[in-house]
């Protein structure tokens, strides 16, 4: 349940005072809070998510690479989740 | 050797084993403490790999797992309530309980919603003021900081029907009651990458000069656990016990400061009793009596609920590293992830699934 899912923030807004973004998972896309990462990351860096929250900015190719080696691991639950939830 | 030519860098994997294999003089016995990582050693096949260079004991990192049953069993009385919406983790609903589990609750008719995220829960109350919506949140240091903006937010917005059915457990507490105990085998840990991710390491250092075990950061991918190891080996033969970071990518010592910060805001340490385990001194969070209205357990009269385990089950010495899933008399027979008897059967980073869904029925070695 820890793990978290490497992400590109596309969008960066204000939601009644907390940072939020938009985040894009392999093509899917959802809201995500950016509350403890607010001072280090912009509109199209990479952040680890961990339900729903940016946990820390990782480096593009660190970001890819992970993601493929959670698909291949089977180790893409929290993205099953989003997918299959209305945001 | 099998498994090897699935890695995406084989030789890099097959490089890393023959040093571990070079390195030790003698058996070594690891501990992984998080479940995502006894996911990837089980399905790789690391530890059948190893051979005799090192044993890996599976520990108790899975919040499904160690989420103890009074909880699951107040998590139940409140999701019956036909005034509450239950709102949880997907991987939660099928955890039993002392007579059924959140599925079977919601099959009679509760409402039972999965949430990706607490922030969705919170939404959710929002759009359903007339419900009162509880959120079962659960999960170690990693999640904290997600359920405490939560509780956070309602506070700031005013939510007045919002609560939290709160099981948070804390990672260096339970490595301690491990060490403690009398039948303890554990030489060395890979403490958890996303954990460390939010609290840093600070906090292992007197674990390791306490108990002379030396402590790595690790991530959840093979080669990062096989480095892990190997990090791990060459400390214990050159008897040094230190914290040592793999997961430099996503760690650094102080970890997040601002989750940290608000986690401190909203919860405080409690005793918290895990799941087969038993209780440990300060090992988990609930809510501060500032946040009070957000409780679920002061909100709801959740008084005189009794447990009963399965007597069968020994998911308890599982979690321990006393016994591995196959010794379990019900394990694959009449525990499985289709009808599972215990957490740790459950959920994919339990040891039980994963040594079910990976075969493995009899030690290798």
């Amino acid at each position: 349940m820890c793990l978290g899912i490497p992400g590109r923030i596309m969008e960066v807004h204000d939601t009644q005072g907390l940072p939020m973004g938009v985040v894009d998972f392999g093509g899917v896309r959802r809201e995500v809070c950016l509350a403890y990462v607010a001072d280090q990351v912009r509109v199209g860096d990479y952040a680890i998510v961990h339900v729903g929250f940016a946990i820390a900015k990782v480096d593009e190719e660190e970001a890819k690479r992970t993601f493929d080696i959670l698909r291949e691991m089977s180790q893409l639950d929290e993205l099953k989740w989003m997918e299959g939830l209305a945001s | 050797m099998k498994y090897l030519s699935e890695y995406r860098d084989p030789k890099v994997a097959r490089g890393l084993l023959a040093e571990i294999k070079r390195t030790v003089t003698r058996r070594w016995v690891l501990m992984e403490v998080c479940g995502g990582q006894t996911h990837t050693i089980v399905k790789q096949g690391l530890d059948e790999l190893l051979g005799d260079a090192v044993e890996m004991v599976h520990g108790p990192g899975c919040p499904v797992c160690v989420t103890p049953l009074e909880q699951i069993d107040k998590a139940l009385a409140l999701a019956s309530r036909p005034d509450v919406i239950f709102t949880s983790f997907g991987d939660m609903l099928r955890v039993p309980g002392s007579d059924c589990d959140l599925l079977a609750v919601r099959a009679r008719g509760g409402s039972v919603r999965i949430v990706y995220s607490p922030l969705d829960a919170l939404e959710l109350a929002r759009k359903n003021p007339d419900k009162e919506v509880v959120f079962f949140a659960v999960g170690f240091e990693t999640t904290a900081p997600a359920n405490a903006m939560a509780v956070w937010r309602a506070k700031e917005l005013g939510v007045k029907n919002f609560s939290v059915l709160v099981s948070h457990v804390t990672v260096p507490p339970a490595m301690v009651a491990l060490l403690d105990a009398p039948d303890n085998r554990v030489q060395g840990f890979l403490a958890a990458g996303h954990v460390c991710t939010i609290m840093g390491w600070t906090e292992y250092e007197p674990i390791a000069a306490k108990y002379k075990v030396p402590i790595v950061v690790t991530g959840f991918e093979p080669l990062d656990i096989l480095e892990g190891m190997l990090l791990a080996v060459h400390q214990l033969e050159e008897g040094r016990h230190e914290v040592e970071n793999q997961y430099v990518r996503s760690v650094r010592r102080d970890g997040n400061q601002p989750a940290q910060d608000l986690v401190s805001q909203v919860f405080e340490l409690v005793d918290r009793n895990w799941r087969g385990i038993g209780p440990i001194p300060r090992s988990g969070l609930g809510v501060r009596p500032e946040f009070a209205e957000f409780d679920a357990e002061r909100r709801f009269a959740l008084a005189g609920i009794r447990t009963t385990e399965p007597a069968v089950c020994r998911a308890g010495d599982v979690l321990r590293g006393v016994l591995k899933p196959f010794d379990c008399p019900a394990f694959g027979t009449e525990c499985t992830p289709e009808h599972p008897l215990g957490a740790p059967m459950v959920s994919s980073e339990g040891a039980c699934a994963a040594y079910y869904n990976y075969g493995r029925f009899r030690s290798a070695v």
